[in-house]
């Protein structure tokens, strides 16, 4: 239909943006996940309070609260984020709370005998985590990261209640300006972020087939 | 510090007044998804192979694309095909269709736990296929899903703040005209964090709680 | 710390030991909860002794090798390895402290074990388990390690599975592995949780000549608790029966075996011989 070809290269930069910010909230997600996920199990009650309090936080609250609190509310501290960032940060720390559960779950999941052996061939905490325990525990964490990521790209859509010009944005203004544009655009929308989404989803179903062959049984 | 002790309780009660849209859209949505999740269950085991395939794609579909998308697609494009929605029911309608697609994936794992020999003595002793549902699976298959079904009531709750962007009156909303307002942000939306955290943090442990007896009740189960 | 006092005196106080002795438990207790599993054990290893535990489950013999290999900590009471406390270390002024990692590290340089259920690395090959604790711990160069462990796992009877991964071999295979696996750090003592409980009956065999061969052919001691009766005969220097998390008898295989004094003995090997 003519329609849609219309709507497309409009809607295309707004594509961009989206997968910006889901690569970048993506990383910082991976990144949150294993320092809080392995902090949790750390020795220093310290740390493990700290971080439960932090994941209890994000995990316990909505994502666009926490959106809003840190585009809007920051800067009564003097801290101003752009949209891109404010998205980035909310999107990286409440869905790497959730990711650094599946890190601290697939961790504890590997058999003590594991640990027990390494100790007994004299391997210090960091050569077990290194080399018997992160090795196992990551091939089972795959499925989660998968999933997670793709409740993250379903996230990135907030953003556009912050103005920034994502797809669903830039949607927005398309069906503003014309108004018989809107059955079409959202149309497009909701298939844009499936086909995005489709590669994500074949890779959790070959990832849980993958992560349940090479771990120890208890 | 920049906090206004005076400014946060003199906002706290419109803001918390709020909780009676939030739980009635809750609810309304829950329930919906409930129902509308084990009607999904259903078709998607039809024997009926264009029927069950459909309602893969739809459950597939719907869960991975954004619910805010929906929620504009629900309230703002439905209407240029007649069909028109006020902004509680578009709010209640799009949550419960999104959620009902992972309350039947949680329905679909209960009912493949149950063990097969139930459905073959089912068989034996000559039920019909209602009586069979209705008398020995399902009575199986709920209860150990329980605990994943509560907690999927506390996402639901956490989603209800999208609903703003079409002007529905709950509390992230209210925080954000009275922000408008007075120029001041940083204590509506706290107190809208820290509403969320007293609803759901306890309710979180409960639902925890939930799990390990069911988990001694019935056992590790796979999903 | 009342404990900590009292260990303290004990090692003041206790007489010098004979310069054989490898591994000494003195008066060693271990609680678990409201649980006594061992009640005062005292026990003394020589250097290239190989001595059986036995005993009924429940007695504490895996306890007892489980605290040498820095595993449990015993509720009080001194175990040393070559003279010197293991739990415990001396500060510069000659206190004596609890052991930190450094000195557990250090300590347990000297102790191997082969568990009852194997604990192979599932994700590397059967080399790569072998050669991945002298490369990062003992610091061998790769070929080195690889050298070690491909003469240990020939003698062990695997030089063809090299590249095999655990979930491709037999129980009695994956034990074999995680016994050359252990040896080849060469610790001074090795120890042996159970290691044929968990296998087939027709793979016991298999790795119980190994286990023969090594006793025969290194000076490494050897604590073996086992269930087997035949193979501790056979081995073993001195078998010690543990009853109740206490030493009830001890003595060489012919004297426990054929002449056992407690009655519990007697009452224990009547299940397990057949004479």
């Amino acid at each position: 239909m003519y329609v849609y070809a219309e709507i497309i290269p409009k809607i295309a930069p707004g594509l961009i943006v989206t997968i910006e910010i889901l690569l970048a909230a993506s990383f910082l997600a991976l990144i949150v996940a294993f320092i809080a996920g392995l902090g949790r199990i750390s020795k220093f009650t310290i740390i493990r309070k700290l971080i439960a309090i932090y994941v209890e936080l994000f995990r316990g609250t909505s994502l666009l609260v926490q959106l809003f609190w840190i585009f809007f509310a920051l800067p009564a501290f003097g801290l101003q984020l752009s949209p891109f960032f404010a998205g980035v940060v909310a999107l990286g720390l409440n869905y790497g709370a959730y990711a650094s559960e599946v890190v601290r779950s697939t961790i504890l999941a590997i058999p003590h005998g594991q640990t027990e052996a390494a100790i007994a061939l004299n391997m210090t905490r960091w050569q077990r985590m290194r080399l018997v325990i992160l090795p196992q525990a990551l091939r089972m964490m795959l499925p989660g990261f998968g999933n997670i990521s793709i409740e993250l790209l379903k996230g990135t859509s907030l953003v556009s209640l912050i103005t920034l010009t994502d797809l669903t944005y830039k949607g927005l203004m398309i069906q503003n300006t014309n108004i018989s544009y809107t059955f079409p655009v959202f149309i497009v929308l909701l298939i844009l972020y499936f086909i995005i989404a489709l590669p994500l989803i074949i890779a959790v179903r070959k990832l849980e087939k993958y992560a349940s062959k090479g771990v120890a049984q208890a | 510090m920049t906090w206004d002790w005076n400014f946060a309780i003199q906002i706290f009660p419109e803001i918390a007044s709020a909780i009676w849209v939030v739980i009635g859209i809750t609810f309304g949505a829950y329930i919906f998804s409930l129902i509308f999740g084990l009607v999904l269950t259903f078709l998607r085991r039809s024997s009926f192979k264009p029927l069950s395939m459909l309602t893969y794609g739809f459950i597939e579909f719907i869960r991975s694309t954004p619910p805010l998308v929906q929620l504009f697609f629900v309230f703002f494009a439905l209407p240029s095909l007649g069909i028109s929605f006020d902004k509680y029911t578009a709010g209640i309608l799009t949550l419960g269709i999104h959620y009902s697609t992972y309350l039947s994936e949680v329905y679909r794992s209960g009912i493949e736990s149950v063990p097969k020999g139930q459905w073959e003595a089912a068989k034996a002793m000559n039920f019909t296929k209602t009586q069979t549902w209705i008398n020995i699976i399902l009575p199986q298959a709920i209860p150990p899903v329980i605990p994943m079904l509560g907690n999927y009531l506390l996402v639901l709750f956490k989603e209800t703040p999208i609903l703003m962007a079409i002007g529905v009156g709950e509390f992230l909303q209210k925080a954000q005209l009275i922000g408008a307002e007075h120029f001041k942000y940083l204590e509506p939306i706290t107190i809208v964090g820290i509403l969320f955290l007293l609803l759901s943090y306890p309710s979180a442990i409960f639902i925890n709680k939930l799990e390990q007896r069911s988990k001694l009740t019935f056992g590790e189960r796979k999903h | 710390m009342g404990a900590l006092e009292k260990d303290l005196i004990m090692i003041r106080n206790s007489k010098r030991q004979p310069a054989e002795t490898l591994v000494s438990y003195e008066n060693v207790t271990k609680k678990f909860g409201e649980t006594e599993v061992l009640k005062g054990i005292n026990l003394e290893i020589k250097r290239g002794e190989k001595v059986a535990l036995i005993g009924p489950s429940g007695s504490g013999k895996t306890t007892i090798i489980r605290m040498l290999m820095t595993l449990e900590k015993p509720t009080s009471g001194i175990i040393t390895i070559g003279g010197e406390p293991l739990w415990h270390k001396k500060t510069a002024s000659g206190k004596l402290v609890q052991a930190d990692e450094k000195h557990l590290r250090k300590m347990r340089s000297d102790i191997g074990m082969v568990f009852q259920h194997f604990n192979l690395f599932p994700h590397m090959t059967i080399l790569r388990n072998v050669t991945e604790a002298p490369i990062h711990v003992l610091g061998l160069s790769k070929e080195e390690a690889h050298a070690r462990a491909v003469d240990m796992l020939t003698k062990v009877g695997l030089g063809d599975k090299l590249d095999a991964y655990p979930s491709q071999l037999s129980g009695g295979q994956k034990q074999r592995v995680a016994i050359a696996r252990a040896v080849v750090m060469h610790p001074k003592v090795m120890l042996f949780d159970e290691p044929t409980s968990a296998l087939d009956p027709e793979l016991v065999g298999e790795v119980l000549q190994v286990i023969k061969d090594l006793a025969k052919k290194t000076d490494m001691a050897m604590i073996l608790v086992t269930h087997e009766m035949d193979f501790a005969r056979d081995v073993a220097d001195r078998v010690v029966f543990l009853h109740d998390g206490q030493i009830e008898e001890q003595g060489t295989p012919q004297e426990l075996f054929e002449n056992p004094k407690s009655e519990r003995l007697q009452a224990f090997l009547k299940r397990f011989l057949k004479r």
